[in-house]
Formats: C-alpha cells, sequence, structure tokens
C-alpha cells in the first residue's frame, strides 16, 4: 500500500494536539450519526459527539475516545478540535470503570433533569473511553 | 542617638516589606509557571477553532443563524476580565481603562465584570453590572467557560443585548502582556480580530490567501446533517473555547504581571536597605566621633 492516498488528521483539545498523523481513514461519531472520512473527501463540517474514534493508519487501528466537539473535513486535512481526546495508552481505565458505575446509579437514582443529563454525558464518556482502551466486552459499535 | 533607631526601626520593616514580596513574587512565579503551560497548549486549540470556523465563513454564503444576526444599535454587552487582587502592576489597570474607554463611547453598555478589581472599580462608577463573578479559580476550568457562554446566549438570543464584546489580556512572555479586545457576538464572519493575535494564525493566513482563493478552491461546504445544526453546535462550542483561552491568557499574564512587579519591588526594597545601611552606619561614626570629642574634651578639662 505505499502510494494510497492519505489524509493529515488533528486532533486537538484545550489541554494538547493530541494527534497529528498523516492516515488512511477515519470513522467517528457525529451529531447524527458515525462518518467516515476518506482521504480526498469534500470539504464538510460537522459537530460531533461524545464516542470513539476509529483511526487507521497503515493498516493498523487506534481507537480515540473524544467528547463533544467539531470536525471539519477538507480534501487533505482533518481538523477534529473536541473537549478531550485520549489515545488508548493515556487512559486510565480504574478511573474510567468507576466513573461508569458512578454514573450509573446516579442514572438509576436520580431523574431530575440537570444530574440526569450531566450524568448521562459522563456515562458516555466513560464507555467511549473504556471502549477506546478496549476494555469493552464488544467490538465497535456506535453509542 | 533617636536618629540611630529611627534608622533601625526603618531597615526593619523594609526587611519585613521585602520578605512579603520576596515570598509574592515566589508564589507567582510558581503559579505563572502551571498558568503559562496551561494557557501555551490551549493556544493549538484556540488557533484551529478560528482557523476552523474561518474556513466555513470564508468558503460558504450559509450564515444564517441566530448567532450570526447582525443588529443595529442596541445594548452592548463588554465582559471584562481582570484580576481578583491587586499587587500585579498596571495589569488590572490596562484592562480597566480599556474598558473605561468602551464604556464611555458607547450609549448602552452594560458589563459582565470577572475579577473583584474590575467590579469594585465599575460599581464606584455606577456603571450597569449586568453579572459579575469574582474569586476566580487560578486555573480556570472548561466548566466556567462554558457558564459564561451559555449566559452570553441567553442574553444575546433574548435580545437583551445586541453585541457582546470581550478584553482580556493576551500573554506574551513574562515581562509583556498586552490587552486584547474580541467580539463575540454576533459571531463576527472572519473572527479577524482573533485571527491578529497570534504568529501562528499569521502562519495560517499565509497559507490560505484569503476570501478569493480560497473560495476557487472549495466551491462549497457539505454541512452534515445541515447547515442550521452544524451552526447550532459549533457556534456555542467556539464560544465557548474563544472564553477558555481567554481565561487562560488572563490568568498567566496576571500571574506573569504580579511576578514582575513584585521582583522589582524586592529589587527596590534592597536598594532602599542599602541606602539606610549607610546612613545608619554614618549616624554611628558621627556618634562615636561625638564621644571621642567629649572625652578628650573631659580630658583636657581635669588637666
Amino acid at each position: 500500500m505505499a502510494a494510497a492516498p492519505k489524509i493529515q488528521l488533528e486532533v486537538v483539545t484545550p489541554q494538547k494536539l493530541v494527534y497529528s498523523e498523516e492516515v488512511d481513514l477515519i470513522e467517528g461519531p457525529a451529531i447524527d450519526g458515525l462518518i467516515g472520512i476518506l482521504p480526498d473527501h469534500a470539504p464538510l463540517v460537522t459537530a460531533m459527539q461524545i464516542g470513539v474514534v476509529r483511526v487507521v493508519k497503515d493498516g493498523e487501528e487506534i481507537q480515540i475516545a473524544i467528547s463533544e466537539g467539531f470536525m471539519e473535513v477538507q480534501p487533505d486535512k482533518i481538523n477534529l478540535v473536541v473537549r478531550t481526546a485520549e489515545l488508548p495508552e493515556e487512559i486510565d481505565v480504574d478511573r474510567a470503570k468507576s466513573a461508569r458505575d458512578r454514573a450509573e446509579e446516579k442514572l438509576e437514582t436520580d431523574h431530575d433533569n440537570i444530574d440526569f443529563a450531566k450524568a448521562e454525558a459522563a456515562y458516555d464518556r466513560a464507555l467511549a473511553r473504556l471502549k477506546a482502551a478496549g476494555h469493552h466486552d464488544h467490538g465497535y459499535d456506535r453509542l | 542617638m533617636q536618629n540611630m533607631r529611627d534608622i533601625q526601626r526603618r531597615i526593619g520593616s523594609v526587611k519585613n516589606t521585602q520578605k512579603i514580596t520576596r515570598a509574592m513574587k515566589m508564589v507567582a512565579a510558581a503559579k505563572l509557571k502551571n498558568a503559562q503551560d496551561r494557557a501555551e497548549d490551549a493556544r493549538p486549540f484556540f488557533n484551529k477553532t478560528v482557523e476552523v470556523l474561518r474556513g466555513v465563513f470564508t468558503r460558504t454564503k450559509e450564515t444564517a443563524h441566530p448567532l450570526l444576526a447582525e443588529r443595529e444599535g442596541g445594548r452592548h454587552l463588554v465582559i471584562v476580565i481582570t484580576g481578583d487582587r491587586g499587587l500585579c502592576g498596571s495589569y488590572n489597570h490596562k484592562v480597566i481603562d480599556l474598558a473605561e474607554e468602551i464604556v464611555e463611547a458607547e450609549e448602552e453598555v452594560s458589563l459582565m465584570v470577572l475579577g473583584r478589581k474590575a467590579r469594585d472599580y465599575f460599581r464606584r462608577r455606577g456603571t450597569d453590572i449586568m453579572a459579575e463573578y469574582i474569586q476566580l479559580e487560578d486555573y480556570p476550568g472548561y466548566g466556567f467557560a462554558n457558564n459564561i457562554a451559555d449566559e452570553i446566549i441567553h442574553h444575546f438570543q433574548a435580545e437583551d443585548v445586541n453585541k457582546v464584546s470581550m478584553i482580556y489580556t493576551h500573554f506574551n512572555s513574562a515581562i509583556s502582556q498586552s490587552v486584547k479586545k474580541m467580539q463575540l457576538l454576533p459571531v463576527e464572519k472572519f473572527a479577524e480580530e482573533a485571527e491578529k493575535t497570534d504568529e501562528d494564525a499569521e502562519k495560517m493566513d499565509a497559507e490560505t490567501p484569503g476570501e478569493d482563493g480560497a473560495a476557487k478552491n472549495y466551491v462549497d461546504y457539505i454541512f452534515e446533517p445541515s447547515p442550521a445544526e452544524v451552526f447550532d453546535n459549533i457556534l456555542p462550542q467556539y464560544l465557548i473555547n474563544v472564553i477558555y483561552s481567554a481565561l487562560l491568557e488572563s490568568k498567566a499574564s496576571e500571574f506573569g504581571a504580579r511576578m514582575t512587579a513584585m521582583d522589582s519591588a524586592t529589587e527596590n526594597a534592597n536598594e532602599m536597605i542599602d541606602k539606610l545601611t549607610l546612613k545608619y552606619n554614618r549616624a554611628r561614626q558621627a556618634e562615636i566621633t561625638t564621644e571621642i570629642t567629649e572625652i578628650v574634651g573631659g580630658a583636657e578639662a581635669l588637666k
């Protein structure tokens, strides 16, 4: 796959530039569903939701856990601007697990509107992290 | 005699003050390190946010959204970011001066003040303060920026205000900070003011040679799923990101300004101590001389 076209992916968060590489394809959770981008994609803008972005680079797959943000696609470049993004090796699995359990508990007991939405978001984030870290039962499916 | 004790007392008090300024300097330096890292780490994020939005606006005609609506006249809301405490040189003053200028120039103006210094100043002056946040954290969180963004969006959509700007301090280095004004709402189509704030942004400028060149390359953006929904998501996030960055920059600037101010205060105290010590030694010498003269005089008298 020597001369296969690539696309530059940049993932930025307020903390740092998380990822900046030439990749073969990415697939991630946009607000209206899973979206996949290949090199030479038409210019596109969309908002992202909490979930896992799957990146394929030189035949290898990397999963990045992201939370809300947006994505701009140009034929040779993807800008993924999100609130948080973590590579699998950066994810603290124990922390994500306890966050998931806490959120789960809240979701069962607390039905107050604001807290419910917050807990739901926390639950989604924790789940995305666990998936990206490969600590979730199934393969890839959208949150 | 009296003189000598006075001088000694003054030296003591200057030394005490110096201890305080030195401690403050060290605290500021430690916090600066942290705040500076955060601010600098957030810059790529800020630049990307602005870049994406600029890209969207330069390449599409889809610009109908409530947060982009320009309305004539009306109330202008100014967000003013200062520190809670003084002893940081001209940091607070510079921000307040610029805010003051805008307040004077506008007919209807309200303020949202962040930091006790700005609040105290404008409260004394009787300027309308719509909201105030004091005792800001040293390292402001994303959630705080989120709250502020929600609040201004609410006011803007309720048409309480027709324009929202923000005054903050951009951190260049520990000894150099510059006050910036940025329009938040309606969201500027090209985010021009933000673009000038950074070298990176200038580089970016060179790559995308303006509206015409870019427009030729890209006919139109696809908005997934629709322009309205994308703007609904992106614009508030843009605001949060920009406010968050401004908070970080301002905090880093505050610590930088304080560190510099306290450093020169410590320096000045040193100088003062040197001068006073010299004065003290002279006074002591003078006294010894007087005593010797007296003894010699006394001995002479006995002969």
